[in-house]
């Protein structure tokens, strides 16, 4: 079995109705920025997933998304791998050590 | 003998007990169905009432969909069986796939809890019948933020055809309202959609509150042929079981 830390990013479909994200984009002049188009307002999931290997991790992850992270009728999702949170359980100590630092970096 | 409803309860629903009062006051005998239960007990048409069930985490709904009761509910609708969900309700019957569309966030990005009007497109429905007329501006409450009905273009030109889209937002003379008019769809709806029903007409949602609006002591009583037209539709269904019995013998 290994450990693997996964984000999912869901934000709402191109073309669908995103009010977060245009009052977001309304209050952009009261800080007297300009330029700033097409703001999008989603949601990020950060979780950790115990499995055999990480393709059966990702599969996971991915049903995950598909059923309760996301409603596919209005969201899109995207699944990304956080580098250096994953590890591998129950082999030597250094690659959990190493794990962890990659993690404070 | 009164037919038996059941009202599902879910951690953070809160208006179990106004719809409970209001199918009882409409004939039914209520009962309650706590969402860790897997059995719907006999009953002869479910209600999933409003509130925030799971507090909203994640999307408003989502959480519920996944509760042991909406299992034997998902069965139940598939076996014809009538499935009305108000408010917090509609919003978990279109998360499980139910009824169609979601539930987006209020255009005005505001909590909203006021009167609107909305009228039936239709009455030979389980859940209008005992309306006095299609398209009679029907006074009663919304309190949502997330009610703005949303389904692509495919899908809405598929539901208008099939008949499906139960409830449009009206304003008070009973004329349509347009996605932009603030005043009579505050939500911001696609075509002004406050309910739909599924494909076979025994589900249907809609996002005003008709049980605070089922007598005249609540300011409105417009909501109680809505509850009405349930609680017959559910008598009829109820009688039905019985008459196969009685064939088969």
């Amino acid at each position: 079995m290994s450990t693997h830390r996964f984000a999912v990013n869901v934000a709402p479909k191109p073309g669908i109705l995103d009010p977060q994200g245009r009052a977001v984009e309304g209050s952009l002049g009261h800080l007297g920025i300009g330029g700033v188009s097409a703001v999008r307002v989603g949601r990020r999931v950060e979780l950790t997933v115990d499995a055999s290997d990480e393709g059966a991790a990702r599969t996971v992850v991915e049903r995950l998304a598909a059923e309760l992270l996301s409603n596919p009728l209005i969201e899109a999702y995207a699944i990304e791998s956080i580098a250096g949170a994953s590890s591998t359980t129950g082999v030597s100590s250094t690659t959990g050590v190493s794990s962890v630092g990659a993690g404070e970096g | 003998m009164a037919v038996r409803i059941g009202v599902v309860v879910f951690p953070g629903s809160n208006c179990d007990r106004d719809t409970v009062h209001a199918l009882d006051r409409a004939g039914a005998e209520p009962i309650v169905l706590w969402h860790e239960e897997a059995s719907l007990r006999g009953v002869a048409a479910v209600v999933l009432p409003g509130g925030f069930a799971y507090g909203d985490y994640l999307r408003a709904g989502v959480i519920a969909r996944f509760s042991p009761v909406m299992r034997a509910i998902g069965a139940f609708a598939a076996d014809g069986g009538l499935v009305l969900g108000i408010c917090n309700g509609f919003q978990v019957l279109a998360e499980a796939g139910l009824v169609p569309g979601a539930l987006l966030r209020n255009r005005s990005l505001r909590f909203l809890g006021r009167d609107v009007h909305i009228a039936a497109t239709r009455l030979d429905t389980p859940f209008t019948h005992a309306l006095a007329a299609a398209g009679a501006p029907l006074r009663m409450p919304v309190a949502h933020g997330e009610g703005c009905y949303f389904a692509d273009d495919a899908t809405l030109d598929a539901l208008e055809r099939d008949g499906e889209v139960l409830f449009r937002y009206v304003d008070e003379a009973g004329h349509r309202a347009s996605e932009d008019d603030r005043a009579a769809n505050p939500t911001g709806s696609l075509r002004a959609i406050a309910g739909v029903s599924n494909a076979a007409g025994n589900v249907a949602g809609l996002m005003p509150h008709p049980e605070r609006a089922a007598e005249a002591i609540l300011g409105s009583e417009a909501g109680a042929g809505i509850i009405r037209s349930l609680v017959e539709s559910a008598a009829r269904a109820a009688r039905q079981p019985v008459a196969v019995a009685v064939g088969a013998r």
